[in-house]
Formats: structure tokens, C-alpha cells, sequence
């Protein structure tokens, strides 16, 4: 028998990932969720929780170990099998696409672990978004920084005001029709090379 | 220019797929190829079964495996072409393989003796009360699994119960040898040559002194590109075989093990990638041997989808009890390999392939000479190292023989 509760196995490297999959399972409702993260670990994980339903990231090289351990009766004590239906191909497109699979023990029905499924997808797209965002507003706090250097060489060398640097550069970017942050970098790139700081 | 989009683990013997991309053997026969590193084969699979990929890098059995439903997620596949003979080889810790050494084994590579001294072994730790010796493998549906068990059964050591098989993926296999966890793998290259590279383990034996020319690799394609693109598949197969011949040849090893190199391939240096490449394989510290047929991307027909291929290791699945023999299984497993359609594609290229779809492993002692004049083909030779034939016609009779006698000594 399968308790009312399913217990949830998350195995992912990413920690944060699995902190944001594991509030999103807590917050639906399921109160039985571990993580693992480390790689040999994760037998003996299985064995003392004994999940109901394991969900791991498509980046994890565990995951053929993983599915070994289902057919080796002497780690596993119930076979788990794939838990996405062998005619729902949406869902396992949807979660591969996503970057996750997930796996049941036998038994436990497809209405019951969908929910956890769509919950896996839906936080693994949101930090994949996430992590994305972060990304964009790195690139541009760092581009901010190199037009700041831009301009102090343009001050400098030309003895012109902050200003006149910015429409300087500003100017030059849209006429060759690049990026503001393409052209300051080229102009401190030059800088280094002059000057021999690198 | 047709897109194909392929998925590939990093291993040596990806090979084939990343020089049809850097060589331009691919654009030669119009094929825009992509190249997707994977992390597992589950996700090569699960891909495939998505349609992300078109053609894949994957292990011989994982089509035969496809085929006959022991795959979690359904997906049609077919073993058009092969992407070499052997490659792998079997590394113990440095500290396992002086305690086999102590039981007499000379370093020779050979299996029948390597096997002997590691029964000897186990034995002596048997009586010692010392904690059952730990083999990794890549995948439950691998030839580094059948090949391993193969080998233990024949020296008289039995994989269920005289030590214990666990699933590791090959990248981990050097560290989880280092620090302990596992005594020995079988895995294919580069993580042989790492932990020798390393200090930490040896090369015990070799899948080529286990079974000579024997498969590893296979062209993994979706039914759906097969049936709906036969011109596309036959001009993928021809890229393909011409990288083949190239990797092949010794003068680009170097430039070969250059490429493979790169940070977006396999990321090992290139010093441990050439000797699976030139054959020179080193076993333990400075000590190498030099072994022509390690790794054969496309002498000896070592492209060509050998149906008695699918069906050892289909026979190797119902031994180790994976599934269950039967006709139907018999039929879907030798059909998961397509010779018609690798002779079809040899055709355009005018390529010498064998006339048989099958043949009895084991027969060939030297390398033979069939066909005539400048299409000449060698095949083999094909022995397992036991001496034992594997005739795809007495399948039963084979399997019957391995379950009454499975743990005979050589």
C-alpha cells in the first residue's frame, strides 16, 4: 500500500534548484520531500527513504545508475518504473524540454503523481528563466562598468566632458551599428594593449 | 543541406560522429550536422523518443533492448550502421591488480590468465572473510556489462555472486576507482587510459582479447527518420563511413586525439585520448603493449550491423535474466540491426560489405579474405577468448548450454 502522502525524492546537483522544486512541492501540499545532491550518495539515499516518486534533472550522469537500481532487486526493494505513461508523449516532451524526468514505484497511479510532474516542469522552467535573468543583468552591470572605463579613457585622451564621452561612444556605436558595450570594450581592449596591462 | 541533429557521450569512440562534423565529411554528402553532448544514455534515449535527435551514439544493446520493451520509455530505434569494433577494456585499482598479480597473473593481457588469478583471488578472500570486490559498468544494457559478465563466467566466477556489479557513468569511474569505491570497471575509452595516466589503476584485459572484433557503438536511429528519409539516412551513413576511414588511419591519429580534445568534445587532453587511437595502450605506470585492433573504426567491416551481433547480446540479456526468450523477442532483437540498410547506403559509395546479414561468431581464427579484386574485404578474426562459437541459428541451444554450464572453469 502506498501511503496517502507519496514521499518525493529530489536528486539534483543544483542546489538551489532543488531548495526552489522542494518549496513548490512543500507549498502544494507534500510534506515527505528529500534531497540528494551528491553522486555516491544516492543508493543508499533510496534505500532509507524509499521514495515513492524520484524526480531527477536531465544534467545528472546518475541517471543511468539510477534506472539500474530499479532492475537490481538487492538495492531497490519495489520496482520503480518510469512514471510518465508510455502514451503520454506530451508530458514526456514537456518534461524534457524542461530538463527533468521523473520515476514512480509501481502502483502508484498516473492522476496522483501528475500534479508532482507538472510542479517538477513548472520550477525547473522557472529557474531555467530565472537563471537566464540573472545572466541578462550580469552582462549588463558588466557592460555598465566597461562604458564607465570607456568614458574615463575618452576623458582623458580627448579632455572632454563625461558627457561628450558617452555621445562619443554612443555616436561611433550607431554609425558601425553595434552595441555602446561592444565599442567600449574594443576602445579599453586597445587601452590594455597600448598601455600593456593585461 | 539537410539538418541532422545527433547526440553523442563524450567517449573515443564518439569519434566517427565529431570528425564527420570537423573534417567535412558530413557537408561532403550535404548533411548539416549538429553535435549535442548528452550526459547519460537515458537522456540519449529519451531525445531520441522526443524527436530532439535524429541519429545517436549509443551502445550496441541499447537498440536490441528498445526492441524488445526493457526500455522505460517507449521509443522506436534502429542500428543502421556500426561506429566501430572495441574499445573498451577492463581497469582494476593498482592495488587489486598486484594482489591478482600475486596469484601468478604475468601482465599479459590475456584474459584466460587474468581471469584465472582473479578467481584465485576471490577465493583466498572468501576464506580471508574480506568484503566482495566492487566492478562498475556504464549501463545495465551495455556490452561493458555482458562483456565483463562474460568474462567472469567463463574463468569460473560467478558476477552474481562472487562480486558485485554496480552502475557508474564512465566519467566518475577514474575518481570512484581512486578513492575506493569500486575495485575494477569495464568502461570504454578514455577513462582506461585515465587511471592509468593517473597512477591509480591497470588495464587487466582488453574487449579485444575478450571478443576479437566484436561490437560497441552503433548509429542509433528513429524508425521515423529510416522510413520517412532513407536517401538522408543512406547520405548520413556515408558521411559517416568516410570519417570512419579517415579515424582510421594512422596519420590523423594525432590531429584525431587534437580535436577530441577540445573543451566542447570530450575535455580530457589529448595524450590520454591517443592510445585507444593508435593501439599503443599503456597498462600500468610506464609498462604498454601495442594491440592492433583495440579500437577498429572501419577496417574489418567494422561498420557493417552484424545481426549475430543484436542476437549475442540479446542472448547475454534472457542469461543474465533481463527479459525472456522467445520468438517474437528472437525477431524484434535481429531486427533492430539493419544490414539492408547500411548495403544499401555502402552502394552508393561502392564499398565492400558482406553478403550475409549474419555469421557464426567465433569461426573466423585470422583475419579472411571474402569477395575479389579491389573490393576485397577482410573480415575477423572473431573469437571469443574461450574458444566457445556462438551460431545465431542454435540461439536456444546457446543459451541452454550457458545456463548448464555457467560457471566452467577455462
Amino acid at each position: 500500500m502506498i501511503e496517502a502522502n507519496p514521499s518525493v525524492l529530489v536528486v539534483d546537483e543544483n542546489k538551489i534548484r532543488a531548495a526552489i522544486i522542494e518549496s513548490g512541492l512543500r507549498e502544494a501540499g507534500y510534506k515527505n520531500v528529500h534531497i540528494v545532491g551528491d553522486t555516491f550518495g544516492l543508493g543508499r539515499c533510496i534505500e532509507q527513504i524509499s521514495p515513492d516518486v524520484i524526480v531527477i534533472d536531465l544534467e545528472n550522469p546518475n541517471r543511468d545508475l539510477l534506472e539500474s537500481m530499479f532492475q537490481l532487486s538487492r538495492t531497490v526493494k519495489r520496482p520503480i518504473a518510469m512514471f510518465v505513461d508510455k502514451s503520454d508523449q506530451t508530458s514526456i516532451e514537456a518534461a524534457v524540454d524542461a530538463g527533468v524526468s521523473a520515476y514512480i514505484v509501481d502502483g502508484l497511479t498516473k492522476e496522483r503523481v501528475k500534479p508532482i510532474l507538472d510542479m517538477a516542469i513548472s520550477r525547473f522552467n522557472a529557474f531555467a528563466r530565472m537563471s537566464r535573468e540573472l545572466q541578462d543583468a550580469r552582462d549588463e552591470l558588466a557592460g555598465r562598468r566597461i562604458v564607465d572605463k570607456a568614458k574615463g579613457i575618452l576623458m582623458k585622451a580627448r579632455n572632454i566632458s563625461e558627457d561628450e564621452a558617452y555621445q562619443l561612444l554612443r555616436k561611433t556605436a550607431m554609425s558601425q551599428n553595434r552595441k555602446i558595450s561592444e565599442i567600449a570594450q574594443s576602445l579599453v581592449t586597445a587601452e590594455n594593449l597600448i598601455n600593456d596591462k593585461r | 543541406m539537410f539538418k541532422v541533429r545527433a547526440g553523442f557521450i563524450p567517449l573515443t569512440d564518439s569519434a566517427l560522429l565529431i570528425a564527420a562534423l570537423e573534417k567535412g565529411f558530413a557537408k561532403e554528402v550535404d548533411i548539416d550536422l549538429e553535435l549535442v553532448r548528452e550526459f547519460s544514455w537515458a537522456n540519449i534515449r529519451d531525445r531520441m523518443a522526443v524527436g530532439h535527435f535524429d541519429v545517436a551514439h549509443m551502445l550496441a544493446p541499447m537498440p536490441v533492448a528498445a526492441a524488445i520493451g526493457l526500455s522505460p520509455v517507449p521509443v522506436e530505434i534502429l542500428a543502421p550502421m556500426a561506429l566501430g569494433l572495441g574499445g573498451n577494456a577492463v581497469t582494476v585499482s593498482t592495488s587489486l591488480y598486484k594482489l591478482i598479480q600475486e596469484q601468478g597473473y604475468s601482465g599479459s593481457l590475456d584474459p584466460a590468465e587474468a581471469g584465472r588469478s582473479l578467481a584465485l583471488l576471490i577465493e583466498k578472500r572468501r576464506t580471508d572473510n574480506l568484503p566482495d570486490l566492487v566492478f562498475g559498468v556504464v549501463h545495465p544494457y551495455s556490452c561493458h556489462n555482458y562483456d565483463l559478465r562474460y568474462w567472469l563466467a567463463a574463468c569460473g566466477i560467478d558476477p552474481e555472486k562472487d562480486l558485485q556489479i554496480v552502475v557508474l557513468p564512465p566519467s566518475l569511474m577514474p575518481d570512484a576507482l581512486s578513492v575506493g569505491n569500486i575495485d575494477g570497471y569495464c568502461v570504454g575509452e578514455p577513462w582506461n587510459s585515465a587511471s592509468v595516466a593517473a597512477g591509480t589503476g591497470a588495464i587487466l584485459t582488453t574487449k579485444s582479447r575478450l571478443w576479437q572484433s566484436s561490437p560497441e557503438k552503433v548509429l542509433g536511429v528513429t524508425k521515423r527518420l529510416a522510413l520517412a528519409n532513407p536517401d538522408i539516412l543512406d547520405s548520413i551513413i556515408c558521411g559517416l563511413t568516410n570519417a570512419a576511414k579517415w579515424c582510421g588511419d594512422p596519420a590523423n591519429h594525432g590531429e584525431l586525439a587534437d580535436i577530441l580534445a577540445r573543451p566542447n568534445y570530450l575535455d580530457q587532453p589529448a595524450d590520454i585520448l591517443l592510445p585507444a587511437l593508435s593501439g599503443d595502450i599503456a597498462i600500468m605506470g610506464k609498462q604498454s603493449l601495442h594491440d592492433v585492433d583495440f579500437f577498429m573504426p572501419f577496417d574489418r567491416a567494422a561498420n557493417f550491423p552484424w545481426r549475430s551481433h543484436a542476437l549475442w547480446y540479446y542472448s547475454q540479456m534472457v542469461r543474465w535474466g533481463q527479459t525472456a526468450f522467445n520468438a517474437k523477442n528472437v525477431e524484434w532483437a535481429a531486427a533492430s540491426f539493419a544490414p539492408d540498410i547500411y548495403r544499401r547506403a555502402a552502394a552508393k559509395m561502392q564499398i565492400a560489405v558482406p553478403a550475409a546479414n549474419a555469421k557464426v561468431e567465433g569461426a573466423l581464427i585470422a583475419s579472411t579474405a571474402v569477395g575479389a579484386g579491389n573490393n576485397a574485404l577482410y573480415l575477423g578474426p572473431d573469437g571469443f577468448f574461450d574458444g566457445a562459437l556462438f551460431d545465431p541459428e542454435k540461439l536456444e541451444d546457446y543459451i541452454a548450454s550457458q545456463k548448464n554450464e555457467r560457471m566452467t572453469k577455462v
